[in-house]
């Protein structure tokens, strides 16, 4: 039931109204509403019970384990949220003065300087709203570079077959081709195709590493100094931090300007697809062209910087200071967590991915990339399942559903047939990696025995499979919409 | 360790499993060379009790003020129950509802979002959303590039009443693309976009953006703008707050035939001003366009045994799928402030949204009202207002705002540094949220102010002399 078919007309919440007596507006006529917007009209209860109603019809971390590659669904610890909401935080208008923010200030400013020792980067803006937004302004920061130096000619990025999708896309915003780098079959980009393909052309090249394969690439000096030996810039993808925090820097690696994933590695809520956070963090070459704002300290007071402090800035991503909430709440993982805490995040979620990925090689499953090490994800193909028993990996992804386990990501990397990229995350413990092996295991066997039983899943959901095609074909994306046919 | 679980015993049988003496093992595949060195500006880690003090003592630093500021970032009451369900764990912590099955509570949440918004605006269809009003204004410009097929230019027209932060960021997000933002100037009296001084002869564009309420708080002369924007075969932008729309004019039915895409920030409908974000931006067009609109957006359809459901639909134009070739480059959208918003306009159903915006409006007035009595203080503009004005004073602002600090009140919104002939001025805006108290305490402490510059400014003339 939707909430619009609990609603009665003139039902109204008395508690949510102003104090104040009614008060007649004084706009004048010309600009009046003349129809009253189709907003339900439930009492405070039936609001309440509706929206607690569906949030129990989701799976999610505090729920379920939820092992989508490549998102990194770990937990969100509730104390980074309830600290974010403290009244001073959330009171704060973005535009009251420095003076009157240096608790939020002296967070961002910490946040930024501990960012920039974790990526190994030497300055960090935390503007960007999302990854994808982080993957504009460093790519943006690379044409402005390039611009800089009146270096016109290169109009390409590079882009590995694996990448994700937002790498490709990013580029086209900014104006490059983008150019396919195809990958080997260990795992790692094709250096033969990598040397043909760069030239007085190339702008630069976006990498994941690990890869989006689960991979760690282990020829990152080599194709950085192919790259800038060709006079390109190296763009890092951060969505695989959670992999290597406190054990490897991308500033190490060679890279010029990473986006960070902060809904991912540091953990703050995946909210049912956003809010995220992606800050960028650079090289000494990009530094002036950062987007604003960002915090400096100046003897002990913190400031926000703006356009007339950072001349050659990049520009503006959002109205004001970005998802600052979300970067609080990174801020308090990253204060709990501390140095040492960093560190084992990744060598539990390492632990976990290959404990998985051995247990699973010795239950019969094939991996994408046999004899690698996994990195805090891996690959497995159901491309035998789907030939010979006629059950593919989307019927795997939603009979798990029904087994009590959230699918891992499916589908993607494009690259490999029929792939589960699977993402423990280090907060899970040994239980839930054994439960979603046996599962694994319980639905092979039913793939084998009763083949519909998968092939027709879920059972258990409060729907069955839906059907999509439908969806886009006979389009109803609003309710009033729908009732008028 | 925070947040991981594993024993002693785990960890020994795990690495037996996998047949490798200690976790470091794992990470051979690491070129020596590359392994950090440790980090050194990362604090050792605290107990939550100590962080917990920590944050106490910096959000006390910021600890609340009263707050007269708009431009973009409203102060609204929000229902307790809001941010209580919102922070369920079943919301909080899934992600983009991908398995449909396992995600109707966000999906079925979604498409009633989709509903409202479509309605308040009075437009056939919405998204899910965008990152906020200003990325979101970008996106429509991109997205009007895109759909108005008859445009041969990129031009968009766009009044320096829109925003100045929203004008900069969409620069920024579409320069890369070749498109041309050409600014229209305001009226020095009414603070609009008089559609008398729009060109009789334009030239080809693809776009007029028209802000409503504008940035100065003026309500434009939106039907003309609409009707003359479509006669020259361009598309209308409407970049409107979704609160002013329970008490004005719906963008669908701005002039002959409406906007053809409206966009905002969805902020004032139940998410905390919180020092600018998360906020969410929406985007709603029309039918003919859904085609052409960037992120999320859920359809109602039908599972196996017919029984209704919603599932993420029209992909194909999505970057997983299209890759370089897609509408944009957004992932993520703003679920969790999406999921509060709607939460929201339930709560606050369509009488209480409009007593919100009737009150604002009131209060405002009345702010105006009270400060006509102050010397050295006027009105700008004399247009209609929604929730906001503009007030110039006789002498430096920042002194003002400076003084008003002091005292834990934020004045408003300086707007010297993005209309230069605004000298002096400030944005100011009173919601339904400010008592008749909080009006006299800022006006009374105007006063103060006024006479005490004016008193400095009389006891340091003689030393300038």
């Amino acid at each position: 039931m939707l909430i619009f078919e609990h609603s009665q007309p003139s039902r109204t919440n008395h508690a949510q109204k102003v104090e104040a007596a009614e008060v007649k507006h004084a706009i004048p006529d010309q600009f009046h509403r003349k129809s009253k917007p189709l907003l339900p009209e439930v009492s405070e209860m039936q609001a309440v019970r509706h929206y607690t109603r569906l949030s129990q019809k989701n799976f999610s971390i505090d729920t379920h384990f939820y092992p989508l590659g490549s998102c990194t669904m770990k937990y969100n610890p509730r104390a980074c949220n309830s600290l974010a909401l403290l009244p001073g935080f959330l009171q704060r208008h973005p535009a009251s003065p420095d003076k009157l923010s240096q608790g939020f200030l002296s967070c961002m400013y910490e946040l930024q300087e501990m960012l920039k020792d974790v990526t190994g980067m030497k300055a960090v803006s935390l503007a960007p709203m999302a990854g994808a937004q982080g993957e504009f302004a460093g790519v943006a920061m690379i044409r402005a570079y390039h611009d800089a130096n009146g270096d016109d000619e290169r109009t390409e990025i590079l882009v590995p077959d694996a990448a994700h999708g937002t790498n490709p896309a990013t580029a086209t915003m900014c104006n490059y081709k983008v150019k396919e780098i195809p990958t080997n079959k260990d795992g790692d980009v094709d250096i033969e195709e990598l040397k043909k393909a760069v030239g007085p052309q190339t702008a630069g090249i976006m990498l994941t590493n690990p890869s989006t394969l689960g991979v760690f690439e282990r020829k990152i000096k080599e194709i950085a100094k192919i790259v800038h030996d060709a006079g390109g810039l190296l763009y890092y993808d951060g969505a695989n931090l959670n992999a290597i925090l406190g054990k490897v820097k991308p500033g190490d690696m060679g890279f010029d300007v990473i986006h960070m994933n902060l809904h991912k590695t540091f953990s703050t809520p995946h909210g049912g697809g956003g809010p995220g956070a992606g800050p960028v963090g650079v090289s000494e070459r990009l530094i002036p062209y950062l987007p604003v704002p960002m915090v400096a300290k100046e003897s002990d007071e913190y400031r926000l910087l703006w356009e007339k402090d950072v001349p050659d800035t990049m520009g503006r991503l959002s109205a004001f200071a970005g998802n600052a909430g979300i970067l609080l709440r990174a801020y308090i993982y990253a204060r709990l967590l501390g140095k040492e805490g960093m560190e084992r995040v990744s060598e539990y979620a390492t632990l976990n991915a290959n404990y998985m990925m051995v247990k699973l090689e010795q239950a019969g499953f094939d991996l994408a990339y046999p004899g690698r090490r996994a990195t805090h994800e891996f690959i497995v193909t159901l491309k035998k399942q789907a030939k010979t028993l006629g059950v593919n990996t989307m019927d795997f992804a939603k009979r798990m559903l029904d087994y009590g386990v959230h699918a891992p990501t499916t589908y993607f990397p494009l690259l490999v047939p029929e792939c589960l990229l699977i993402e423990p995350t280090e907060t899970e413990a040994k239980e839930a990696l054994d439960y979603f092996i046996e599962t694994m295991q319980n639905i092979q066997q039913e793939a084998e025995n009763s083949p519909e039983t998968v092939t027709q899943a879920p059972h258990t959901m409060p729907v069955r499979r839906l059907d999509d095609v439908k969806a886009a074909r006979e389009l109803d994306l609003t309710w009033q919409a729908a009732t008028h046919k | 360790m925070p947040f991981i679980p594993h024993t002693e015993d785990d960890v020994r049988d795990m690495l037996a499993a996998i047949g490798v003496k200690d976790i470091e093992a794992l990470f051979d595949e690491i070129p020596k060379e590359l392994r950090s060195k440790g980090l050194t500006e990362v604090p050792t880690g605290l107990s939550e009790m100590a962080v917990q003090r920590l944050m106490a003592e910096r959000a006390a630093q910021d600890s609340r003020s009263l707050c007269f500021a708009g431009g973009g970032a409203y102060e609204h009451h929000i229902p307790s129950a809001v941010w209580e369900i919102t922070t369920r764990g079943e919301f909080y912590s899934a992600y983009t509802p991908y398995q449909a099955e396992a995600s109707q509570g966000t999906l079925q949440l979604l498409y009633e979002y989709q509903t409202m918004m479509a309605s308040l605006t009075g437009m056939d269809v919405s998204n899910a959303s965008l990152y906020d009003g200003a990325s979101a204004l970008a996106e429509a410009i991109l997205m009007a590039v895109r759909a108005n097929r008859k445009a041969k230019s990129k031009r968009i027209l766009i009044p320096r009443t829109v925003h100045p932060s929203y004008r900069k960021v969409a620069q920024t997000i579409t320069k890369g693309q070749g498109i041309i933002l050409e600014e229209l100037d305001y009226d020095v009296t009414g603070g609009h976009l008089d559609p008398a001084s729009l060109p009789k002869d334009p030239g080809d564009f693809v776009a007029l953006v028209i802000p409503q309420p504008n940035f100065f708080g003026v309500l434009e002369e939106v039907d003309a703008l609409t009707d003359w924007a479509h006669e020259h075969k361009a598309l209308v932008i409407g970049v409107t707050n979704p609160v002013s729309l329970a008490v004005l004019t719906p963008p669908g039915e701005w002039g002959e035939i409406g906007a053809d895409i409206v966009c905002g920030d969805g902020q004032p409908l139940g998410i905390p001003l919180s020092s600018g974000g998360p906020y969410f931006g929406f985007m709603c067009c029309r039918q003919d366009y859904v085609r052409q609109m960037p992120g999320r957006i859920i359809g109602r359809t039908t599972d196996l045994d017919g029984k209704p459901g919603f599932s993420l639909t029209l992909q194909a134009r999505e970057q997983h799928i299209r890759r370089s070739k897609a509408t944009s480059n957004i992932c993520t959208n703003q679920g969790l402030l999406v999921t509060a918003a709607t939460i929201h306009m339930a709560l606050m159903g369509p009488a209480g949204i409009e007593q919100a915006a009737a009150n604002s409006h009131a209060n405002t007035m009345e702010l105006l009202d009270k400060l006509n009595g102050v010397p050295g203080i006027k009105k700008l503009f004399d247009r209609p207002l929604f929730h906001e004005a503009v007030v110039q004073f006789d002498r430096p602002v920042n002194e003002v705002t400076q003084a008003l600090t002091a005292q834990g009140i934020v004045g408003g919104i300086m707007l010297e540094d993005d209309y230069p002939e605004l000298k002096n001025c400030l944005l100011v805006c009173a919601t339904e949220t400010k008592t008749e108290a909080d009006l006299i305490t800022f006006v009374d402490k105007l006063q103060q102010i006024s006479t005490q510059l004016q008193a400095t400014k009389s006891s340091a003339e003689p030393k300038i002399a």
